[in-house]
């Protein structure tokens, strides 16, 4: 077991799929000779040649529509979208083909393929390099859409998408790539898909998230410790499939529930999350649900005012918290 | 590639392939009437109220039947155009699949879940067909790519239409195979029309055959309706790919001679010169000439055949018409891969 941030968790689990199976290869932009743009796959050129790690052209769609087609013949690749920004010229890809090879073969041939994305804020990253699309991917049949928080998690979730039979979208917060560290066992270990857990236990408040937001959840968990609130904090890791036990479990123990993500408010991962509880825990209910996510704008502003005004944080969470808590 | 880059539309096969035994090519030569008679039927159907929509494949039956006899069926893959019917004949799917395929009725491909021909047909290497034009060559170009990691002896074919030649995924997906240089063939049956859009609105440019240059490979334009051009330009682009020397676009000129789909009426853009016209290049009687002309084929054999393909159709509607629809409680299958014990 040796401390670890979360980029090294994500190389290390590719690293050791590829040694453990050679169906397993990797594409995308600069993954080669670069070693991806925030250093994933650094060195993996030199440990597996260039038949298995295939620097491809600029250009989504193919990125990920090449990688469908190989994974109809029996591979498991990796396709990386170099930031999940870029992904829209692949919806169709994964949305309106990978997502529904299974069910439109009546189950005869499956797709097992994994997109890396780097997604999310807080990076000064503008329009263009901050955006958070899962919601998108989360309406869709057929996808599971990952979104771990710690190395740990990472790790076990991403040897675990690799292995799965299905089309998965894992998301990598590209602020927890060096900023979220933990321990990581060395032995091989997978984390099932679909599961939450809950990071910090408590009895007054819970709050549903995923992502940096888990990590500032629990951050605005201890500030309200301090002030004698006890909040649980369900860390979602899959949101889809979605935990609806974890998340029912929780917020019948709280009777109150905080959803956080920093993807757009509508329609969002918390948009379910809410309804699941509505349908599932009404009558557990001491408040009503309370969501805190990323505003309706189009953008995450270029500019530190903008950019800062869009993210939640840890002082906003527990703002929200204490509401909450007076209710 | 021996065989010259030509837009001559004159330009025809009139060498019989000598690996072709007689009884080779009056079974391709029945399996294209098979494919006719199933056309007609489905439509048939389709005014019948029986089957909810009917893609006539009526003219473009050269370019599969010749493509699929090209390539191995045991170790190739197959990404087939939707009009490519003839194709799936010649591979071995039966009339009574094609007629499940009509009715929606349970089957291969998708077991009613698609349109007919649409899924995936593992057993004979058929993948998939999408309805958004393009998308499937990139899942094409991903199975050469495969084939190549895995020093795998395959090949694929990839079919599209002239209209499918403007996606983006299209463009990414013969620059990709360019770069790799993949064993990969790109079949386009350009019919000059992608529902009403003429190709004169489609590219700026006469042949399609002359963007292969710009991914770095070659490009032919073929008559596509000669299923011999059509088998041995196939054969020689198949040959370069199991070389190691990369992709070849075909580009196998053809007419549609039905509406886009019963859905559409082309009478409001063809006129019905243009049609008669059209009529000219049917590759169903140009085939029988022909195989006459080389006294492989009777007057009498052909009004046999003929006469046995009706009857197939006719027993596989009966079969059809008879088999289930899929269960409703089939609804949520197959969303997932069932889960595994780790």
């Amino acid at each position: 077991m040796a401390e670890k941030v979360l980029i090294q968790a994500i190389r290390e689990a590719m690293l050791e799929e590829m040694h453990r199976d050679p169906s397993v290869f990797l594409m995308g932009e600069d993954v080669a000779a670069r070693g991806g743009v925030f250093l994933a796959t650094e060195g993996f050129l030199d440990e597996f040649g260039e038949q298995r790690v295939i620097d491809t052209p600029l250009a989504e769609a193919s990125i990920v529509g090449v990688a469908v087609g190989a994974a109809l013949n029996g591979m498991r690749p990796i396709a990386e979208i170099q930031f999940s920004d870029f992904i829209w010229p692949v919806v169709n890809q994964l949305t309106g083909e990978a997502a529904r090879i299974r069910y439109g073969t009546n189950g005869t041939v499956g797709c097992p393929l994994v997109v890396r994305a780097p997604y999310g804020g807080g990076v000064r990253g503008g329009l263009y390099h901050s955006q958070s699309p899962e919601g998108f991917f989360f309406h869709t049949p057929g996808l599971k859409v990952l979104c771990p928080a710690t190395p740990y998690d990472a790790k076990g979730l991403l040897k675990a998408a690799i292995r799965d039979d299905d089309p998965c979208l894992f998301l990598e917060h590209k602020r927890t790539y060096r900023q979220a560290r933990g321990d990581v066992p060395d032995e091989d270990y997978t984390i099932p898909i679909g599961v939450a857990d809950i990071k910090r236990a408590g009895n007054m408040i819970t709050v549903v998230s995923y992502g940096l937001m888990m990590h500032y959840s629990l951050q605005a968990a201890e500030i309200l410790q301090q002030e004698g609130i006890s909040v649980e904090v369900v860390d979602l890791r899959s949101v889809k499939p979605i935990d609806r036990d974890t998340v029912v479990s929780s917020v019948t123990k709280t009777g109150k529930v905080l959803i956080v993500h920093e993807d757009n408010l509508t329609g969002g991962v918390g948009s379910e999350v809410a309804a699941i509880i509505a349908e599932d825990a009404f009558t557990e209910l001491d408040a009503p649900i309370k969501r805190l996510c990323g505003p309706d704008v189009p953008a995450m502003g270029f500019a530190p005012t903008l950019e800062d005004a869009f993210m939640p944080n840890p002082e906003k969470i527990a703002a929200s918290l204490r509401e909450l808590a007076a209710y | 590639m021996t065989k010259k880059t030509t837009n001559d539309p004159n330009s025809h096969a009139t060498n019989r392939p000598p690996e072709l035994s007689d009884s080779d090519l009056l079974k391709m030569y029945y399996q294209m009437i098979l494919s006719r008679r199933l056309s007609e039927r489905w439509i048939m159907l389709n005014r019948q109220g029986k089957s909810a929509i009917g893609i006539a494949s009526e003219g473009h039956e050269a370019a599969g039947l010749g493509a699929a006899w090209a390539m191995n069926p045991e170790k190739d893959f197959f990404f087939f155009y939707y009009r490519d019917l003839a194709g799936q004949v010649a591979l071995g799917v039966t009339a009574e699949e094609a007629l499940r395929g009509f009715l929606a009725k349970t089957g291969p491909f998708s077991g009613g879940r698609q349109f007919p021909f649409h899924g995936a047909y593992p057993e004979y290497r058929i993948y998939n067909t999408s309805n958004v034009v393009g998308a499937n060559m990139t899942h094409a170009v991903g199975a050469a790519l495969s084939a190549k990691i895995r020093n795998e002896d395959s090949v694929v074919i990839c079919s599209f239409g002239d209209g499918g030649t403007s996606q983006g995924e299209w463009h990414e997906s013969l620059n990709f195979a360019g770069v790799h240089r993949l064993p990969v063939i790109f079949l386009c049956e350009n019919n000059k029309f992608a529902i009403s859009v003429p190709q004169k609105h489609q590219m700026a440019i006469a042949s399609v055959a002359t963007r292969a240059e710009g991914y770095g490979f070659p490009g032919v334009s073929i008559d596509g309706s000669d299923v011999i051009e059509v088998y041995q330009t196939i054969q020689e682009a198949h040959k370069r790919a199991r070389n190691g020397e990369g992709p070849t676009l075909v580009e196998a000129r053809v007419e549609r001679l039905k509406p886009h789909t019963t859905d559409d009426d082309d009478r409001r853009y063809r006129t019905p010169a243009e049609m008669e016209e059209a009529l000219k290049k049917d590759p169903l009687p140009l085939f029988r000439d022909k195989l006459i002309s080389w006294d492989i084929l009777t007057e009498e054999t052909d009004a046999n055949y003929r006469e046995k393909a009706q009857q197939e159709v006719n027993d596989a509607t009966d079969a059809g018409e008879a088999a289930p629809y899929p269960d409703p409680s089939t609804l949520l299958d197959h969303l997932y891969a069932p889960v595994k014990e780790s």
